[in-house]
């Protein structure tokens, strides 16, 4: 896929917690198709310690408004700034990079169930949104410390059915997504996740041992974002280091060595 | 437009600006944010003769103004460059350089010779400074007997134009720069990573998982730039300068201190178009000089 160099305008800067941000940003031209699982490196302006772009996921596009959607998780300094973004400001992005998750056929019947952790739920909404749009019904499995801390579950319920875990027990099941009773009570075809490592490889245990097709999105730190800087590999089954943003962020469980 | 073209040896360059080892690929990963033939050359990801995994992730820590990488020269080896990589790139209208380092002198020969027979790569870089290998690298780099031996016996094999990194990691940059002009070396380009290190201070561990790694970027500037300074005051042959350069104003500099070009690195990260940038910068510069070659700035510091 083609990747461009774009500059878009802060359309909206929300505050969805005290420690996430939902930038919505607009294109002058028509924004370039994007596949879910895909992300952008950012660059952060201005903001003394921070060098290198922010690879973040591409959480939403909304084509009618012809924006993309970037959740942002405030971490450390980079990722404050970009919370500090105001309407109308200028941010500088590559896009679209990585490989995304794989769509099912059309007219499959398959069962799906996407699961999200912390800001691991980002990819899943632009996920199910196509999934939705593609004649199926996903299921969102999605975990947090706290209700407090589930973000956009009314945009996610518009896209399929939402179970939600949290580990004090204000919402939902209390624990962790992989003890969630859906998972007992219904058959999945497909697991896609994204979240904490820990929560990610406990999915894949799960699906292995169940025996669904499971994809999972890795977070590896990045300097380019595009393949030329060898910085981001992940050793898979096969011994051999590839680039988690070229080959990646999205991997079948099948090629990482983490289930050995 | 003032005239951008400057030679290396015999190697011509349709302007001084050039993309550094490790930081560009092959040049093609860049191809969709800018026009790659509008450089003066590519310097290709470091090829050693037999394929190397490389080290272990993680091998990235962020500074101030820089990174650290800790790569070890992954790359596929020389024969599955030549077969599969050099196809796709040989008719890039630009000067194709591929990077080259060995673990002894043997198999830097013998990847010099493999590349040798690859018709539209003119030239070589001998990486004798990377810091994130265990054997030879940067070994070679940091004696005048090391960097001799290697450059003499890489001569007698590679007939086109020959360029010999040099690694800021150690006391007298000119020592070795004079060490391998004298077995015959076309250019010297300087500097490769100088070595760091990071300490994630909450875990109590190293960031990267070789502990120690090689630090680029906008933070080693200065020390680039001495570098290159005190190297054209002891070398005849041209300099290559690199370490930082983020702007056409840094490229400047590196020119004015006495290098004939320059390659930038880390900051296409940053902006992938930077370089685009740093030409017309370039030009823009010698029109309000009043230069009519850029040519005429190289070492004009006046001090
Ligand atoms: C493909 C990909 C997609 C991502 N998607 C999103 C997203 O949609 N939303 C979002 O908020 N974040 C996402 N991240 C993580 C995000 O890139 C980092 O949180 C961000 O770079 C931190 O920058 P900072 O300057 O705020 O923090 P730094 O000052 O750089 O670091 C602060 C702390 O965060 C940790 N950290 C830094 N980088 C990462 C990383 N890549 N992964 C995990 N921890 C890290 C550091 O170890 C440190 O402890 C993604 C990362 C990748 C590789
Ligand atoms: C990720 C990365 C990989 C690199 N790989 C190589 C390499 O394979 N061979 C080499 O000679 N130099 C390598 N370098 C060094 C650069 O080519 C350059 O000498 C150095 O980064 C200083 O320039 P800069 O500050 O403009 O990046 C690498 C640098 C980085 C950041
Ligand atoms: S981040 Fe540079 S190769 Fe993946």
């Amino acid at each position: 896929m083609k990747k461009y160099m774009l500059d878009l305008k802060v359309a909206a800067n929300e505050r969805l917690h005290p420690n996430y941000c939902l930038l919505k940003l607009r294109g002058d031209e028509a924004l370039p198709e994007m596949h879910p699982g895909q992300f952008v490196q950012v660059r952060v302006e201005d903001s003394p310690r921070t060098f290198l772009r922010r690879p973040i996921s591409i959480n939403y596009v909304d084509r009618e408004r012809n924006e993309l959607w970037l959740l942002i998780q405030l971490v450390g300094e980079g990722t404050r700034h970009l919370a500090e973004a105001r309407v109308g400001d200028s941010i500088n992005v590559l896009l679209p990079l990585g490989n995304g998750f794989t769509l099912p056929n059309e007219g499959d019947t398959q069962k799906l169930l996407l699961v999200g952790g912390g800001v691991g739920t980002a990819p899943m909404l632009y996920l199910g949104a196509c999934l939705k749009a593609g004649g199926f019904t996903p299921t969102f499995l999605l975990g947090a410390r706290s209700e407090g801390d589930l973000l956009q579950l009314d945009a996610f319920r518009a896209w399929g059915e939402v179970y939600v875990t949290t580990e004090d027990g204000s919402m939902g099941e209390r624990g962790y997504v992989t003890n969630h009773s859906v998972l007992k009570e219904k058959r999945f075809d497909m697991i896609y996740t994204c979240g904490p490592k820990p929560m990610m490889m406990a999915v894949a245990r799960y699906a292995s041992a169940e025996g669904i097709a499971c994809e999972v999105s890795l977070e590896n730190t990045m300097a380019c974002g595009i393949g030329a800087c060898l910085c981001c590999v992940e050793k898979l089954k096969d011994e051999h280091h590839v680039c988690v943003c070229t080959e990646g962020p999205v991997f079948n469980i099948e090629k990482l060595s983490w289930l050995n | 437009m003032a005239e951008l073209n400057v030679n290396i040896g015999n190697l011509k360059l349709k302007n001084p600006v050039m993309t550094a080892s490790g930081t560009f690929g092959y040049g093609i990963e860049y191809a969709d944010f800018m026009d790659i033939s509008r450089l003066g050359g590519i310097f290709v990801k470091g090829t050693t003769i037999q394929p190397r995994e490389g080290n272990p992730y993680p091998r990235m820590a962020e500074t101030p103004a820089g990174m650290l990488n800790a790569v070890g020269l992954q790359n596929k080896g020389a024969d599955y460059f030549a077969e599969h990589i050099y196809p796709q790139i040989k008719d890039i209208d630009t000067n194709m350089i591929v990077n080259v380092s060995g673990s002894s002198v043997e198999t830097y020969v013998e990847c010099a010779e493999r590349i040798a027979e690859l018709e539209r790569i003119p030239a070589i870089e001998l990486n004798i400074s990377c810091p994130n290998v265990k054997q030879g690298g940067m070994a070679f780099g940091v004696t005048c007997s090391g960097a001799s031996e290697v450059v003499r016996a890489v001569r007698k094999v590679y007939p086109k134009t020959l360029i010999v990194k040099l690694s800021p990691n150690v006391t007298d940059i000119t020592e070795i720069a004079r060490a391998v002009e004298a077995e015959g070396a076309d250019a010297v380009s300087l500097i490769n990573t100088m070595l760091g290190m990071a300490i994630d201070a909450e875990k109590r561990r190293p960031v990267l998982s070789t502990i120690t790694g090689g630090l680029s970027g906008p933070c080693v500037k200065p020390v680039a730039l001495r570098m290159v300074w005190q190297t054209s005051k002891a070398v005849q042959i041209p300099i290559i300068g690199l370490g930082g350069i983020s702007s056409w104003k840094d490229a400047v500099e590196f020119m004015l201190a006495g290098a004939t070009a320059i390659q930038i690195g880390t900051y296409n990260f940053v902006d992938p178009t930077v370089s685009i940038q740093v030409i017309d910068g370039l030009n823009d510069y010698c029109e309000r000089h009043g230069f009519k070659s850029v040519r005429e700035i190289i070492g004009a510091l006046e001090v």
